[in-house]
């Protein structure tokens, strides 16, 4: 008879140990990533990086990181996701600055995102930052955080961020249902990063401390820096939608349904929006006729909801809920430019 | 000791046992509702019920729900009443990303954007759902009341739709449809099915909407070429608050006051509805008349078969803004039921035939209901030769009605 017991007993405990392993860490200081988790310093083993044209989100600055097992490495591709080996955890901290004029004062972390990939596929994490700022808690339902900061322009500016729930994560990630990474992507990757030791190209240096493979020797040209002066207008004004709109704007993506696609790769004028009708926008729409009237910036419809606040109107409809003053007039020119 | 460890084991036992079964748990209103209701979607499993408790539940943020095979449920209708008055983020008051999920008895009211929205789902219900903008027709209201999109197996059974700025009902690029005795008021369009494929829209109510039900198909979109569309028995009377869907969306272009629009498709039969008191018209064939460089797209209806329907009193008052086409050929009272007469220029020079439109018997107070082919074509082509005909008997015949819907296996 207890032999019995002991058998069912070991049973069970092997059962609960085994839900226990499969349940993710409570704190975002349980994998370990940071050397000062509250100034963000990553431990050696951990990438840095960033993104050419980053999304918008309301000002916040954001701290990336990857971090991959170690001896293994990602496949390069220029247009998509890397192929990242199991186990890699894409790791993204939301902040803004006490004082933009002097980040040296530091910053109020928001939320740490993070992106798993198991033999399953990836899965989505947020972790919440304590008001005393010493760590993140595991958080599935996401929070609204009453943010305040200081701007570039000595302004103080207020903002109900929202950190979005789990399911949320799925409207911007999801692509035909299955959930992915957006930012790195080759052409979204080959630029320069201030490194601890210095400035570098983040693919080359991917290389060199032997974390990325099957990279070509002629790499085609990345995604311009939506707010570099010199690159072209086109440029700009597409890569900046690409990351802030393609997610969701794209075949497969949550808003496929629209037929209004944005990513970098389109080339269907049609998709691409120019003289393209609403369908479904409802009062989106602002009167308005066309997605992009090419030519008329007045007359876009894309330009309407990308300066509205209103939740009912404005997109992106995640992960905003102020305008972003200074990519308004560059999508402007550019619809204005556009014959 | 040996007991109670005993007792212990099973209690463990039993406890694992009950955690990976299906739950039913009760919300209540009140201040922790929001991340009840959100955490209890998040959570839910499969074959998981979620009841939502009487009273009014209070809103700020938009719900979502994204786990298969569950229910979620109220006690009623007008006494289970999610209220998103002060809604602050979120495009729609609930969303909706996974397969054979069931709403059930509650109410969804004054979203900012859309009511409930479900995308790219295999199997969805709406049962005795309400959506409702509660100030009344405006054009600040939300687009849509419920908004299946890019699903397959789309239910909605004995449910209201008020007061959206767009469609009431609204299932878009979809396949395998029945909305089935619902209600839908005070919208701009009561009922909408558009680029889809196999609806039935069967014993519903369309009253005081700007366009009682539409059957449209649009280009530049992922699905499209609508088809196979059964509307019957259906009620489609006094629809006649004035359109005030904002600008530059296409149901803006709805004249006031139409029982029933077929925009593009084909095969649509409309049999032993009742539509009554439209001011434009009481049945409404036309062609997508917009530019479009669209190549695959076909803007002129086919194979829409009228027969059966009691038509009385549509077309007194024709919209001059948005059905002008009608009031410059037709003074006075426009006949019940109208067809724009658009075809491909081959078949209108005669080296083709279609059968667009097919008429069987439609009946009116005295007798039998009348009908006009506009011939815009003519119109616009040879306006000098252009006449209208208002001879039915060109258009008798019969065509096999549609074979009934049938969902997929394991739904519904």
């Amino acid at each position: 008879m207890i032999k019995i017991f002991n058998f069912l007993f070991l049973l069970v405990f092997t059962f609960t140990a085994f839900s226990l392993n499969a349940s993710p860490n409570k704190l975002l200081s349980d994998y370990r990533f940071f050397e000062k988790i509250e100034k963000q310093i990553p431990n050696q083993n951990i990438i840095p990086y960033h993104l050419a044209s980053p999304l918008f989100s309301d000002y916040t600055y954001k701290f990336r990181f990857i971090s991959m097992p170690q001896g293994k490495l990602a496949q390069y591709n220029h247009n998509k996701v890397f192929n990242f080996p199991l186990g890699t955890k894409i790791i993204k901290t939301f902040a803004y600055p006490v004082d933009e004029r002097d980040l040296s004062l530091g910053f109020q972390l928001l939320e740490t995102r993070l992106l798993i990939k198991n033999k399953d596929g990836w899965y989505p994490l947020s972790y919440i930052w304590k008001e005393d700022q010493s760590d993140a808690d595991l958080k599935y339902i996401g929070k609204t955080i009453k943010a305040k900061w200081i701007d570039k322009n000595g302004i103080e500016q207020i903002n109900r961020y929202r950190v979005p729930n789990i399911n949320q994560c799925g409207s911007c990630h999801n692509l035909n249902k299955v959930m992915m990474p957006i930012g790195p992507k080759g052409r979204n990757l080959d630029v320069n990063f201030f490194y601890q030791h210095g400035m570098a190209n983040q693919i080359d240096y991917w290389k060199k401390i032997n974390r990325l493979e099957n990279i070509p020797s002629n790499r085609k040209i990345p995604t311009a820096i939506w707010d570099e002066k010199s690159e072209t207008i086109e440029r700009r004004a597409r890569a900046y939608l690409d990351i802030n709109c393609a997610h969701c704007h794209r075949e497969g993506g949550s808003a496929g349904n629209s037929g209004f696609y944005l990513s970098l790769e389109e080339k269907n004028n049609i998709s691409l929006g120019f003289m393209k009708k609403p369908v479904a926008a409802g009062r989106g729409s602002g009167g308005l006729k066309y997605v992009i009237e090419p030519g008329s910036s007045k007359e876009s419809i894309l330009l309407y909801r990308m300066a509205s606040t209103d939740p009912g109107v404005m997109m992106p409809e995640l992960s905003r809920n102020m305008k972003h003053n200074e990519a308004i007039p560059l999508i402007e020119e550019w619809i204005d430019s556009i014959k | 000791m040996k007991k109670n460890f005993h007792k212990i084991l099973l209690n463990l036992i039993f406890l694992i046992i009950l955690s990976n079964q299906a739950l039913s748990e009760t919300i209540e209103p009140g201040p922790l509702s929001y991340e009840e209701i959100q955490t209890a979607l998040i959570f839910a499993k499969p074959g998981d019920i979620i009841n939502l408790n009487e009273g009014i539940f209070h809103f700020e943020d938009g719900l979502s729900l994204n786990v298969d095979n569950v229910t979620i449920q109220g006690k009623g209708m007008d006494k289970t009443i999610l209220s998103f008055k002060n809604q602050k983020s979120g495009a729609e008051g609930l969303m909706i990303t996974s397969n054979k999920v069931i709403l059930k008895d509650f109410a969804i009211e004054d979203t900012i954007g859309d009511a409930i929205v479900v995308k790219g789902a295999e199997g969805i219900s709406f049962i005795r759902i309400r959506t409702e903008w509660t100030g009344g027709p405006k054009e600040t209201n939300g687009a849509y009341g419920l908004y299946p999109v890019q699903s397959k197996d789309v239910l909605i059974k004995e449910c209201i739709a008020i007061g959206a700025s767009d469609a009431g009902i609204y299932v878009g690029q979809s396949e395998r449809i029945k909305v089935l005795d619902s209600i839908a008021k005070f919208n701009v369009a009561g009922i909408e099915i558009e680029n889809s494929y196999y609806a039935e829209v069967i014993g519903n109510h369309a009253e005081h909407n700007t366009g009682g039900i539409l059957v449209f198909d649009l280009p530049d979109l992922p699905q499209q070429g609508g088809h196979s569309v059964l509307i019957s028995e259906n009620k489609i009377i006094n629809n006649d608050t004035k359109n005030f869907a904002p600008a530059g969306n296409i149901v803006g272009k709805t004249p006031n006051g139409t029982g029933i629009m077929i925009m593009a498709n084909e095969n649509v039969e409309v049999r032993d509805n009742d539509i009554r008191n439209n001011a434009t018209a009481g049945i409404l064939i036309v062609s997508y008349q917009e530019e479009t460089e669209d190549k695959n797209y076909n803007p002129i209806p086919n194979k829409i078969y009228i027969h059966n329907n009691f038509l009385s009193n549509n077309g007194f008052d024709v919209d001059k803004k948005r059905a002008g086409p009608i009031s410059d050929v037709i003074p006075g009272k426009a006949p019940e039921i109208m067809w724009d007469g658009v075809t491909p220029i081959i078949e209108w020079l005669g080296f083709t035939a279609s059968k667009r439109i097919v008429l069987g018997k439609n009946f009116s107070d005295e007798g039998e209901a009348d009908f006009v082919n506009l011939n815009l074509m003519t119109k616009y082509l040879l306006p000098r030769f252009h006449k209208i005909d208002k001879n039915n008997q060109n258009y008798f015949g019969s065509i096999q009605s549609l074979k009934s819907v049938n969902f997929s296996e394991g739904i519904n």
